[in-house]
């Protein structure tokens, strides 16, 4: 069972009340295709991933990048579940998508440096932990079906 | 693998963070400890709360190493020896550390500079910092 201080909800739900999905989203895909360029191997029917402008302009990995940050909302409803509540997705993964958990991990990475971009000093050492603690648990949830 | 451009960008950038490597080394410090509580017990010996002059100072240490290997990143192995056989022989350092250290210095930089800090930028300084820690772990055994 997750416990979290009060300090961690609070965080939590404040960094993604302010958090426009659609740019961070789409900004936070794409980062992370031109920063672990690998990763692109997931997604060879989304056009044109030449270079990092291409990524960039691709408005098929924009959307995504939003599909993904809708994803990302259901465990901030569900801070309390998020294991429960990324079951089915975490099947999806593994057994449609055969995604390398690995990966997971490197897009959180991506999310935490675009929202520190976003927020610049408000991004404090703190509020680096409880994002990155949230991250921890969500992609620890996403692997759990994998067999 | 860096391009001839990336080793452009990194020279560059660290460049103009020269000025404030005491700031940027701190925070970066400080974002280790408090997101990778086991990185604190290098430093029981100092005095790491925030703004205490052993942080700062030590941080500045940090990030000018950091921007002078940029310089010359083909050199790095020449640029690093002594602080390769500080960080084996003295320090021992668990080489984990070296990865979290570098993302915190990531995220710092984007703390920093905001949307100037693009992917391209990111993706440059990513691959300068890791090999930076391969050389500064290449005697450890």
């Amino acid at each position: 069972m997750v416990v979290w201080t009060d300090f961690e909800r609070a965080t939590i739900a404040d960094i993604f009340s302010k958090l426009d999905y659609e740019a961070v989203g789409g900004a936070t895909l794409a980062r992370c295709l031109i920063v672990y360029p690998w990763t692109q191997r997931y997604f060879a029917n989304f056009g044109n991933l030449y270079n990092a402008a291409a990524i960039m302009g691709n408005p098929m990995i924009a959307k995504h990048g939003t599909t993904i940050l809708h994803g990302l909302d259901r465990a901030v409803k569900n801070m309390d579940n998020i294991k429960s509540t990324y079951a089915e997705l975490s099947v999806l993964h593994s057994e449609k998508l055969h995604v390398d958990p690995d990966n997971f991990k490197l897009l959180s990475d991506c999310l935490t440096i675009v929202v520190a971009s976003q927020l610049g000093k408000a991004f404090t050492g703190d509020v680096q932990a409880a994002f990155q603690k949230f991250l921890a648990v969500v992609v620890s949830s996403l692997g759990k079906q994998y067999h | 693998m860096l391009s001839t451009r990336e080793k452009e960008l990194i020279a560059e950038i660290w460049g103009r963070l020269t000025p404030v490597a005491e700031d940027i080394g701190a925070e970066a410090l400080l974002r280790m400890f408090a997101t990778e509580p086991g990185s604190k017990t290098y430093f029981s010996h100092l005095d790491i709360s925030p703004s205490s002059a052993h942080l700062r100072s030590h941080g500045k240490k940090i990030v000018l190493a950091i921007a002078e290997g940029a310089k010359d990143i083909s050199q790095l192995a020449v640029t690093l020896g002594p602080l390769q056989t500080l960080h084996a022989y003295q320090l021992r350092i668990d080489p984990t550390n070296f990865k979290f250290f570098s993302h915190c210095m990531l995220v710092t930089l984007a703390a920093h500079m905001r949307n100037d800090f693009t992917p391209v930028a990111h993706a440059a300084m990513d691959k300068y910092l890791s090999a930076f820690a391969a050389v500064l772990a290449e005697k450890f055994r």
